[in-house]
């Protein structure tokens, strides 16, 4: 079966966190981190690839990258919406600003938009309760959020 | 008043460079312990000093190092828990963007009180903003020899190393914290051997929270006294409180231990938003029991807040007003807990998605009146002792006690068949945003 090799690149950045600990298999969400953020997401194929290169059984490796929020199984789009559901986004108006992107991206959480741009999910608390609503595109955050906002939000990514 | 934390954070909130660090007394505590403090004397100062975990569990911090056998051999582990994730708390955040140098300074402190080797900070992933100031100062203070070997030429080594983490609440549970960092599924594990004797790969460890650490450098330049002598009452340090939901001013404030729960929101939150009553607090983050009107003058500290019947928890408030849902509110943190749940224990895993269930059919006008004592059932089984881990005793507090403050809009939802908040939902928000 052709497999893509994990890249010269992943590798350091891999044996790099595999330095940090006593043994290679402690490295594992380090890895899997390194594999998403040049890949998006972390397919089945990847999952194999580094697997083998950290010397587990992919069952072994996908129990732990199936437990965390924020390691991606599925494809996800070129950018991702994490949009705070927690208590006090949710006090503050959460449901308003979740309707408003339903509408305009014309998905529901869990979903990608069909021209790949964005994937929706929801996530628990940002720790930005004083500023709320609040979400997450990538590596920005959005604060007191407004539904009259999300237009100029979103066309930032393309 | 003294605000030791906070004194140096800037307007723009921009972090001071260790050049400014050290202008305005930085590190000066990892000098004073190099130059003759012994790890005990240091560990007995913060004894005296009756600091508590910042956290949500409130121990002795000093008590909890004391476990850590001083005689064996490396490594030893000091971990700062950065994974901040308890719904409604934004206070380490304003720490770790703000002031990194401080918390390296508190976590050398502390490393040296347990003569750790290795430290890790484990951050929550979505602090990007964090994970650079972080990144940046580990970076300053290697190369000014705060870190790595024979530090200021006292010979204790101490490496210190950024993890982010992958998202999950559980990783901030110290246990599970530990499995994380050992690359596996971030589930508890049983005590004994508690973390101390056996922590991180098998070996001695100590995790402490942020606004703990932070605490640390204060404590050894001014003493135990004067730590002590910050507080109102007799749960020593000041507090960095929080405030959010509808009020005038959300936001956070290092303010003395024990101020009220009445001065945080009427006088530092501005009061209650306009046309809105108080209803009732989460005092300490989602997995603290509701206070309600009555509590106003209950001082926010560990002892007083658990004789009102609640925890401080992490001290940053969430505010339920009159026009927002109880039943709704409760809703969205057991919704939050059923997700979140590690899944490793079958009442947790199974009894937070029914609670879940039970909430929504009540809140969708389809309960029944003998729901209400299914969900007091769940609130005693999935109370303390019949959990592996203190997760679902969490989760269970903001349910037991909104049964017992809140029944009426419970038993309302059941008989009209419908939540009547929901009419007058969308007008509140709007005038609170313009």
């Amino acid at each position: 079966m052709p497999s893509k090799m994990l890249t010269t690149e992943e590798i350091k950045e891999i044996n790099h966190a595999i330095e940090l600990v006593p043994y290679k298999k402690a490295a594992c969400i380090e890895a899997l981190k390194v594999v998403q953020q040049n890949r998006r997401w972390v397919s089945d194929e990847s999952l194999k690839e580094v697997a083998a290169f950290m010397e587990m059984s992919p069952e072994e490796l996908d129990s732990v990258a199936t437990f965390y929020n924020l390691i991606f199984r599925r494809p996800v789009g070129r950018h991702v919406i994490l949009l705070c559901d927690s208590i006090s986004c949710w006090v503050m108006g959460y449901e308003k600003i979740k309707n408003s992107l339903n509408e305009k991206l014309g998905i529901e959480f869990g979903e990608t938009t069909s021209d790949d741009r964005f994937t929706l999910l929801p996530n628990p608390c940002l720790g930005t309760c004083d500023c709320a609503p609040a979400l997450m595109i990538d590596n920005d955050l959005y604060r007191n959020l407004t539904i009259e906002q999300l237009d100029e939000i979103l066309s930032k990514y393309k | 008043m003294e605000k030791p934390l906070t004194k140096h954070i800037r307007k723009d909130q921009r972090p001071l460079s260790l050049k400014e660090y050290e202008k305005v007394g930085g590190y000066e505590s990892v000098r004073k312990i190099l130059k003759g403090i012994s790890p005990k004397e240091v560990q007995k100062i913060v004894i005296d000093s009756n600091l508590r975990g910042r956290g949500g569990a409130g121990f002795g911090t000093g008590l909890k190092w004391s476990f850590v056998p001083l005689d064996v051999l490396k490594p030893k582990y000091l971990i700062a828990n950065a994974d901040e994730m308890e719904p409604g708390t934004f206070k380490d955040r304003i720490l770790l963007e703000c002031t990194p140098h401080q918390l390296i300074e508190g976590m050398i402190v502390a490393a040296y009180a347990i003569q750790a080797d290795v430290s890790f900070v484990f951050l929550r992933w979505a602090y990007k903003t964090a994970a650079d100031t972080i990144t940046k100062a580990i970076h300053e203070a290697y190369e000014a020899g705060y870190l790595g070997k024979n530090i200021l030429q006292s010979g204790y080594d101490l490496e210190m190393h950024l993890h982010t983490g992958v998202g999950r609440y559980m990783c901030g549970e110290e246990t599970a914290l530990l499995n994380s960092l050992e690359g596996k599924r971030a589930t508890p594990r049983a005590k004994p051997p508690f973390p101390q004797i056996s922590g991180l790969f098998g070996k001695p460890t100590i995790v402490n929270n942020v606004e703990t650490l932070c605490c640390l450098p204060h404590i050894i330049n001014n003493g135990a006294d004067w730590f002590n002598e910050l507080s109102l009452t007799n749960d020593s340090g000041t507090k960095i409180y929080g405030v959010s939901g509808k009020v005038k001013k959300p936001g956070a404030w290092e303010l003395p231990m024990g101020t009220t729960l009445r001065e945080l929101i009427e006088v530092h939150a501005g009061g209650m938003a306009d046309g809105l009553k108080f209803r009732g607090a989460l005092p300490g983050g989602a997995s603290t029991d509701f206070l309600v009107e009555d509590h106003l003058d209950v001082k926010m500290d560990y002892t007083h807040v658990a004789a009102a019947g609640s925890r401080l928890g992490t001290g940053t408030v969430v505010i339920l007003d009159d026009k927002t849902c109880p039943v709704g509110f409760i809703k969205n943190l057991e919704h939050f807990f059923a997700q979140e749940s590690c899944g490793f224990c079958t009442p947790c895993r199974e009894g937070i998605p029914w609670v879940e269930k039970i909430l929504n059919s009540i809140e969708t006008g389809e309960g029944r009146l003998e729901d209400l004592k299914l969900l007091e059932f769940h609130t005693k089984y999935l109370g303390p002792g019949n959990t592996f881990c203190a997760f679902a005793p969490g989760a269970m507090e903001p349910l037991q006690s909104g049964l017992k403050y809140f029944r009426e809009d419970f038993e309302r939802h059941i008989q009209e068949k419908k939540c009547e908040f929901k009419n007058f939902k969308f007008q509140v928000s709007n005038s609170v945003e313009s």
